[in-house]
């Protein structure tokens, strides 16, 4: 028969191969385009999660409720109120009569911080006798209070400029004999959603690439259709790139609307090149992609397939410095941060975004997520299973 | 190619010994079949026999324990590649997606299969398929007869050279089965070679050979005439009143292997024609039925066999 010879000159080969990859991409994005609610997933995440930590997320907070407890009407009092008001980070609006009250006040979450200035404090002031300001910080939450505390300390040099003048001015605290120049680079307003805004692009994509590739193998396993599929002649990688690539395509829109919303909405500049941001992020999402579809391989239903991804998101998610300093992290947890490929992307991101950097300045982040992909996708081809033994 | 086909070229299907078990006790036991290019060939059996594990081991879905063979010439535990290529496998359960139009699943297969022109094929196979109405509708829309038709379009489009076609015409209706019947046999004719399971007797009767399976071993193959005769079974059809009486009358009787209703007549077979004719002398005397000599039916070789097996285990 001719028709023998045919097919088999046909099916082999590089060009061969590239449609029928082609043909996988098709056929996955036609069901992709008809799958209304994974199509409106896909796009409200990153909207949702965008608008809720772009707005709602503040890790130095200002105007917190304050409780005061005044036994001291002298003017130093006074300016030391008006002081801690005009730092912007207290929010007066309590009044306690005693102490027991002030108390009550923190145990029953009315104020985060509590202010008590004891009697005579004034009197006490000018005769150098030390007396002490208590304040009863809330700290169940240090991110909330951190912020208030630093600055309450930075109060102390200039709060009672105005009252220690003539006899009383050898009271006043001394100036060091140096000054100290602290430049906020890239964020001079400690402005959480410069630091959350970038970091979200790679968790938002995180998040829907490991699921949509989770449940694409999966499904077919489900749905039956695995086994035409098996009994066509496909191999197992072009299976994989033919349904990985039209995420790419989702996640490069993902990133776009991300982008444009964080410019719109929160101002957040993209400082370094905005190509090689893209180019970086597509490398990203290519990681992303090949792990999902590993445990698509791996897992026997979409059920499980899920199970795997949130499983793999939560480290990502908490040991990459999205949500913490990475720094601050445990030697082990920094060891363990070093494997996921959120951590490398958040460097690139906030860099490129927020720092201009360049390609030289990221090549070693750049290295590992290319690492990790690839080791990725061989595990994914080599687990495929080719028969349904 | 290898020797084996240069040798013996009319011979597309040749295993030896296939045994294939899941954990448990083997599905499929030393099953060794030789099936002709050109030919429809019948795979009957019971549910559970091992029928579709055969046909995954043909056409390498599913690797042997034991037990070599080739497909086309292929090697099926080393060269599944080859065999994909020139097989058309069609599921017992529709495994196109429901998700995409009819055109959309001839033309993702066409384009897998590397076809020069998928979309001018996939136009092709719809109008031969008689499709063309429905083209754009979703697979998951049809009703179970187009649903067939169209897994049967999808699995000749490329053209392979053999059809591994899966209880395709279970809970389709007669036309359509008669429709289907009529294209595989053209099919047939232009050369490709067909192995079709079924649980149908009158398709193992529009077969060319038939293997009956059961348990996982192949029980008795060949053409059906070949198959009925070796079976070596005496059947009178009995004719009258009170059939039912006498059915379970004679279902005690030494020498009466089986006793099966056909409507208004009775099958009565044995295997020994000896014992069978002593047996039931007796009532052809007394009436009042009328005993006539008939030829046992594929189904009385078929249920036969089965009962065969059961007591050799019991």
């Amino acid at each position: 028969m001719s028709g023998a010879s045919d097919i088999d000159r046909r099916t082999r080969g590089f060009r061969a191969s590239f449609l029928r990859v082609r043909a996988t991409f098709i056929k996955e994005f036609i069901q992709l385009r008809r799958d209304r609610v994974t199509f409106a997933t896909m796009i409200l995440i990153p909207l949702m999660q965008l608008i809720l930590f772009g707005t709602a997320i503040n890790a130095n907070p200002r105007h917190l409720p304050t409780a005061v407890l005044v036994q001291d009407d002298s003017s130093f009092a006074r300016s030391f109120l008006a002081a801690m008001r005009a730092t912007d980070y207290f929010d007066i609006s309590l009044t306690a009569s005693s102490e027991a009250e002030l108390d009550h006040f923190i145990l029953s979450g009315q104020a985060l911080f509590g202010v008590q200035i004891p009697a005579h404090f004034g009197r006490d002031l000018i005769r150098g006798e030390r007396p002490e300001i208590l304040v009863i910080a809330d700290a169940t939450d240090p991110t909330a209070t951190g912020g208030a505390v630093a600055a309450l300390n930075g109060l102390s040099q200039t709060v009672f400029s105005r009252e220690l003048v003539g006899p009383a001015a050898a009271l006043a605290p001394k100036k060091p004999p140096y000054d100290l120049r602290v430049h906020l680079r890239y964020n001079p307003a400690i402005e959480t959603r410069l630091n959350i805004v970038p970091g979200l692009v790679g968790t938002i994509l995180t998040l829907t690439m490991l699921i949509f590739t989770g449940l694409s193998v999966t499904r077919e396993i489900e749905r039956g259709t695995m086994e035409s599929l098996l009994a066509m002649p496909i191999r197992p990688f072009e299976i994989m790139l033919g349904k990985i690539s039209p995420y790419v395509v989702v996640g490069g829109l993902q990133m776009s609307l991300i982008l444009i919303v964080a410019r719109l909405l929160f101002g957040v500049p993209v400082e370094g090149s905005l190509a090689l941001l893209v180019a970086l992020t597509l490398l990203f999402i290519v990681a992303n992609l090949s792990v999902g579809y590993t445990f698509s391989t791996i897992a026997t239903s979409q059920l499980q397939a899920m199970q795997m991804s949130m499983f793999f998101f939560l480290p990502n998610m908490l040991l990459s410095g999205f949500l913490f300093p990475f720094r601050g992290m445990p030697q082990w947890a920094q060891a363990v941060g070093e494997l996921l490929p959120l951590t490398h992307y958040l460097r690139i991101v906030r860099g490129i975004m927020l720092k201009g950097a360049t390609f030289a300045d990221l090549q070693a982040d750049v290295l590992a997520l290319a690492l990790f992909s690839l080791a990725a996708m061989t595990l994914a081809v080599a687990r495929f299973r080719q028969t349904l033994d | 190619m290898s020797a084996q086909t240069t040798s013996e070229p009319e011979i597309v299907i040749d295993v030896n010994g296939l045994t294939k078990s899941f954990g448990g006790p083997p599905v499929v036991r030393n099953l060794t079949m030789h099936v002709h290019k050109g030919l429809i060939y019948g795979f009957l059996g019971p549910n559970g026999s091992g029928k579709t594990t055969t046909l995954r081991m043909l056409c390498g879905l599913l690797t042997p324990d034991s037990g070599t063979g080739t497909c086309l010439g292929y090697d099926i535990r080393t060269q599944t590649a080859d065999i994909k290529r020139h097989v058309g496998y069609m599921t017992q359960r529709f495994s196109l997606y429901n998700d995409l139009s009819i055109r959309e699943n001839l033309e993702f297969v066409a384009r897998i299969y590397n076809l020069e022109h998928p979309r001018r094929a996939t136009q092709e196979a719809i109008d031969r398929l008689g499709l063309a109405d429905r083209a754009d509708q979703l697979a998951g829309a049809l009703s179970g007869g187009w649903k067939q038709r169209l897994a049967l379009g999808a699995c000749i489009l490329p053209q392979p050279e053999l059809l591994l076609l899966d209880e395709p015409t279970a809970g389709v209706d007669p036309k359509a089965r008669r429709d289907f019947w009529d294209e595989i046999h053209q099919l047939a004719h232009e050369g490709m070679t067909v192995l079709v399971s079924t649980h149908y007797m009158d398709e193992a009767e529009r077969c060319h050979e038939i293997a009956y399976i059961a348990y996982g071993e192949i029980l008795a193959q060949g053409t059906v005439a070949e198959v009925i005769a070796g079976a070596h079974l005496s059947t009178y059809t009995v004719t009258g009143p009170n059939l039912a009486d006498l059915d379970e009358t004679l279902k005690s009787l030494d020498g009466v292997d089986m006793v099966a209703p056909f409507g208004v007549e009775l099958h009565v077979s044995g295997r020994d024609a000896a014992k069978l004719e002593a047996a039931i002398a007796p009532f052809r005397e007394k009436g009042p039925q009328t005993w006539t000599r008939g030829e046992p039916t594929l189904e009385d070789v078929f249920i036969d066999l089965m009962s065969r097996i059961k007591d050799n285990s019991a």
